[in-house]
């Protein structure tokens, strides 16, 4: 698109670089050289991370902040690879379909964290004596906490295309891959954007506690914030931890601003209602991005390449579809016959295993440390809810404050929570209070937030009418919570809750057990059994706290959280 | 229009049948040995009811949708797919959000490989040609709806199709966009200003037929056939006040509210069936019904009105208007003949009534005249517990209608039996039940 300008002499001084780029191209060319240092690292022999041990000075944070987002970005590399593989795959055919969407809504329930061991291993005999295979096991992990919802999303996307739009692009005659590009990507962008987002502010908690990792008698450190602060645990440096927030607390706020604003803002052009909404100023970064001539030309080229490729008519036309016939029952029974026959399989297969070396005495402890969890997540909703739902709506019914309310929340929802940790822990210590308790509040200390700013959404979105409506008819106190407001954000706030409480079993296995020096708490819970068998590289009782983790948040998911959220949007979405 | 005879043929449809597959019970037929020719520099109009498979015979000439049985040529070949030379106008324009207007406009000569430069040109051209220069780089939901549609038009107009397909281009329009439209385009086609040879159109609108149309098909429903087929004698442009004009509109009312030939049998007696007697009920509230009956009860109406002229003050199209007049017809509060509507005496009654004396009145006209809403309260009374699952009424609907038409039938249903008070439902549960103090 041309400069709108119509003198041409003006549109030719136009072209000169101006400030704005000097200041990008400086950006641009250190972030090529950090980039760059910090990636010759991860080829090193294993050996080096044993000479150069985790240094506490914090004039290493800034290098061991770059090396952690750097590993979040590869992890989202991948995540983004693979959501635009599995996603398309499963939303096309059918019988993939049936398998990889109740594989996915598993993977979402799997504390991931409990795995790091296997990958660990894994990913170390892949590229034996190397860095790179310790870097991979963390990349993997931020990669696994990453991915499931972004592909859900780009999923729920693909088979939600609108269908005159679908119509269009078949009479239109655009091919398979013009119509995937020109289509169905922007239109799963938006919500891909937004699950992107979710999913880094998750992934930092991961990131932090997977660079620190000891599998049975062997541990590593990987250079990052993450191991920053284990070491600075194991020396009782509080000075050091509150250091390391500090990086922490301005890469998130670099990310933040230099990324997300700019992205949401530019997927808000992809929503397909077609009334022209309230339009938000841009984000001083897209700002940029658009009033720098020499990056906007170079965005410019790039898009045009792009263009050009998603452009390219690869496959071959639409037919006519006839219509619909019955799909047919045979290759569906064997199919699925196929799938049974393979899941028994795995089942013997783990249950042998399982069997070998546990007995059932040790299923009915991990199922009563299960309980014990359940009620610790139970409990910290419910404390949760009680706080930040009168919070949120007080905040959300106030536009101004809503305003400035909202990123704040969103951005304490993405700090990694983990680095909390070591100052509760001292009080713990310090004070003498019971574990079980205590470590309790660490396990929504990340994952409130979603609570807080779902809350606020829902009831800045409350309509001001019904607000209105019920003033006038003197509708105050319990009376106005329970028929006016709660019902008015229950959608919202079920929404929140449910990332919550995910959040909160995966945080189990980091929060149930903390040390400070010498010095080890621990509470009874399914999270602090799957903790101490990896430290103990105990693998049986790995998979059988995983298992039985993963167990527990499916049941939550499917006979709580799905039939609340289906009741919310049924009866009190309001529309 | 002899001339029309020596023009080439670009689309030739034969005994075309389209049919819903429904598991274990008989095909749900949408359309019926429909015939159609389409020759070069002919506006041919499909009109009829929603419901009268037009849309789908629309889909099925585009290559869209591949009917069940029956044949269909483009241009002598017969058709597998979205042909080359036809392009469409979507009822909901269908422009891709984000995409600018020149954008959209340029998709399906991108769609064709068409080299950037020549499909700027062609665009530009299109562009200007429907009026849109200067919205160029505006993204659709910067425009208004006349202005989007007027993309849609653009976008169809640019890959220079013989035929142009428009579904109901102007119902989601105002009245005066949708005139100016209407206007806009028929001037560039008698000027042979744009880049196609034929157009076909559904409507459900009788004037925008006539106005625009050089002829008309008329669909009636359940199934979709071809009732009868208009030549319009007018030349372009056409005043719709002239009596030539009027009497055309008229006529075609006529044959639109002429009563289907009595092609069911219906089996007295036999509460447990009346669901295979039920045609599609439209789900229309009781509020327009007894607006309309009050309506027409009122002078200057008194009980009884030509359909033109109250549609045209009602502001209500043949689409709204017909199904309305034909619940008040299948409740006995008045008949629908040859373009015309008139009270009955029920119907004077119940705008006589008041609240209680309607209700009665309603649920009475409910049991003796609306067998499936017999059925249901019926089948009330007998369960101990006077409540029975929704799901077994739906599924006996859909043995003769499609999903869409079941629900809605369903839906009328559960709307006029709580308004009745015949019988209520329980959204909750999907279940139809007796209210306690009914007794």
């Amino acid at each position: 698109m041309a400069t709108s300008s119509s003198l041409p002499d003006l549109a030719t001084t136009r072209r000169l670089p101006n400030g704005f780029d000097a200041f990008a191209l400086i950006c641009i060319v250190g972030a090529l050289i950090a980039v760059a240092r910090s990636a010759s690292g991860t080829l090193a022999p294993l050996s080096a991370l044993e000479v150069s041990p985790i240094q506490l000075d914090p004039w290493y944070l800034p290098g061991y902040a770059l090396r952690t987002t750097m590993r979040m970005f590869a992890a989202l590399a991948a995540s983004l690879l693979f959501t635009f593989t599995f996603a398309p795959i499963a939303a096309k055919s059918r019988r993939a379909g049936l398998v990889m969407i109740p594989l996915l809504d598993i993977l979402q329930s799997v504390p991931i964290l409990g795995f790091l061991s296997f990958t660990v291993v894994f990913f170390m005999n892949l590229f034996p004596g190397r860095v790179l295979g310790a870097e991979l096991a963390a990349i993997f992990a931020i990669f696994t906490s990453q991915a499931w919802n972004m592909a859900f999303s780009m999923y729920q996307s693909l088979v939600t295309v609108p269908g005159d739009l679908a119509e269009a692009a078949r009479m239109f005659r655009l091919s398979a891959w013009q119509k995937f590009w020109r289509l169905e990507v922007p239109f799963a962008m938006p919500g891909l954007v937004w699950n992107t987002m979710m999913s880094m502010s998750g992934g930092w908690f991961f990131v932090v506690a997977s660079e620190a990792i000891s599998v049975g008698d062997t541990s590593w450190r990987l250079p990052g914030i993450g191991s920053y602060v284990a070491a600075a645990l194991e020396a009782r440096d509080l000075t050091a931890v509150v250091y390391a927030i500090l990086a922490m607390l301005v890469v998130i706020l670099a990310y933040d601003q230099l990324l997300f604003r700019p992205l949401t803002a530019w997927s808000a052009k992809f929503r397909v209602e077609l009334t022209q909404g309230v339009q938000a100023d841009d984000p001083w970064m897209l700002a940029m991005l658009r009033r720098t001539h020499l990056l906007r030309q170079g965005v410019d080229g790039l898009s045009g390449v792009f263009n050009w490729i998603t452009g390219l008519r690869l496959s071959s036309r639409a037919i006519a579809r006839p219509q619909p016939g019955p799909p047919s029952r045979t290759v569906d029974m064997v199919w699925i016959g196929l799938l049974l026959f393979i899941a028994a399989g795995i089942v013997w297969k783990l249950f042998g295993f399982l069997v070998i070396q546990l007995g059932w005495a040790d299923l009915g402890e991990a199922i009563l440390l299960g309980v014990f969890t359940l009620i610790r997540v139970a409990v910290l909703m419910v404390v949760a809810s009680l706080i930040w739902v009168p919070v949120g709506v007080w905040l959300g019914l106030r536009p101004a404050w809503a305003r400035r309310a909202q990123p704040v929340a969103q951005f304490l929802a993405a700090f990694p929570a983990n680095l909390f940790f070591p100052p509760v822990v001292m009080g713990i210590v310090a004070f003498h209070l019971n574990a079980d308790i205590w470590l309790t509040p660490l396990m929504v200390l990340g994952t409130q937030w979603y609570i807080l700013f779902n809350v606020i959404a829902g009831a800045a979105a409350f309509p001001g009418d019904l607000q209105e409506a019920s003033r006038n008819f003197h509708i105050g106190g319990w009376l106005w919570w329970r028929r006016v407001i709660i019902p008015g954000i229950f959608p919202y706030y079920i929404t929140g809750a449910i990332t919550a409480s995910g959040g909160s079993w995966n945080a189990a296995i980091v929060a149930e057990v903390a040390s400070w020096g010498d010095t080890k708490l621990t509470a009874h819970g399914l999270g602090a059994y799957t903790a101490q068998a990896t430290e103990a590289g105990d693998t049986a009782r790995i998979v059988l706290g995983v298992v039985v983790m993963s167990l527990f948040v499916v049941m939550c998911n499917r006979l709580l959280w799905r039939p609340l959220y289906a009741y919310s949007t049924r009866r009190l979405s309001i529309t | 229009m002899d001339a029309i005879a020596t023009h080439e043929t670009l689309v030739e449809v034969a005994g075309c049948r389209q049919a819903y597959h429904k598991d274990a019970s008989a095909d749900v037929v949408v359309l019926d040995d429909v015939n159609l020719t389409l020759k070069s520099g002919e506006i041919v109009g499909l009109l009829g009811r929603s419901g009268s498979g037009k849309s789908t015979l629309l889909r099925i000439v585009s290559g869209l949708l591949a009917p069940t049985a029956g044949r269909v040529e483009w241009r002598g070949k017969q058709v597998h797919g979205p042909a080359d030379g036809v392009a469409m106008v979507f009822q909901s324009f269908a422009l891709f959000p984000w995409l600018t207007v020149q954008e959209n406009v340029e998709i399906g000569l991108e769609a064709r490989g068409v080299a950037r430069e020549e499909r700027e040109t062609r665009a530009e051209q299109a562009i200007d040609l429907i009026g849109l220069g200067g919205y160029e780089h505006a993204f659709p939901k910067e425009l208004s709806g006349g202005m989007r549609q007027r993309v849609g038009l653009a976008r169809a107009l640019v890959v220079h199709p013989d035929l142009l397909l428009m579904d109901e281009p102007f119902s989601a329009l105002d009245v005066l966009t949708a005139e100016t439209l209407r206007t806009d385009l028929i001037e560039l086609w008698s000027e042979g200003k744009l880049p196609i040879k034929s157009v076909l159109m559904v409507t459900h609108n009788i004037e925008e037929a006539v106005l625009m149309c050089d002829r008309i098909l008329v669909f009636s429903s359940n199934p979709g056939r071809v009732a009868s087929e208009l030549i319009v004698p007018f030349a372009h442009p056409r005043n719709r006040l002239a009596p030539d004009f009027r009497q055309m509109v008229d006529d075609i009312y006529a044959l639109m509210t002429r009563r289907p030939p009595p092609a069911r049998v219906p089996q007295p007696g036999a509460a447990a069936t009346a669901v295979a007697q039920t045609h599609a009920i439209h789900s229309v509230s009781v509020n327009l019904l007894a607006g309309l009956m009050e309506t027409l009860a009122a002078p200057p109406y008194d009980g009884r009105a030509d359909l033109p002229p109250l549609s045209a003050a009602l502001q209500l199209e043949v689409d709204d208007l017909l199904p309305i007049g034909e619940s008040m017809a299948m409740l006995g509060f008045g008949e629908m003949v040859e373009g015309d509507i008139h009270l009955s005496e029920s119907g004077i009654a119940y705008v006589n009534g008041t609240v209680d004396e309607r209700k009665e009145i309603f649920a009475n006209a409910l049991k003796s005249r609306v067998p499936l809403a017999a059925a249901i309260r019926q089948v009330l009374d007998e369960r101990w517990n006077h409540r029975a699952s929704a799901v077994r009424f739906r599924d006996e609907l859909e043995d003769t209608m499609s999903p869409d038409y079941a629900e809605d039938t369903l839906h009328a249903l559960i709307n006029w039996g709580r308004y009745a008070e015949l019988y209520a439902y329980d959204e909750d549960a999907d279940q139809f039940y007796l209210e306690e103090d009914e007794e």
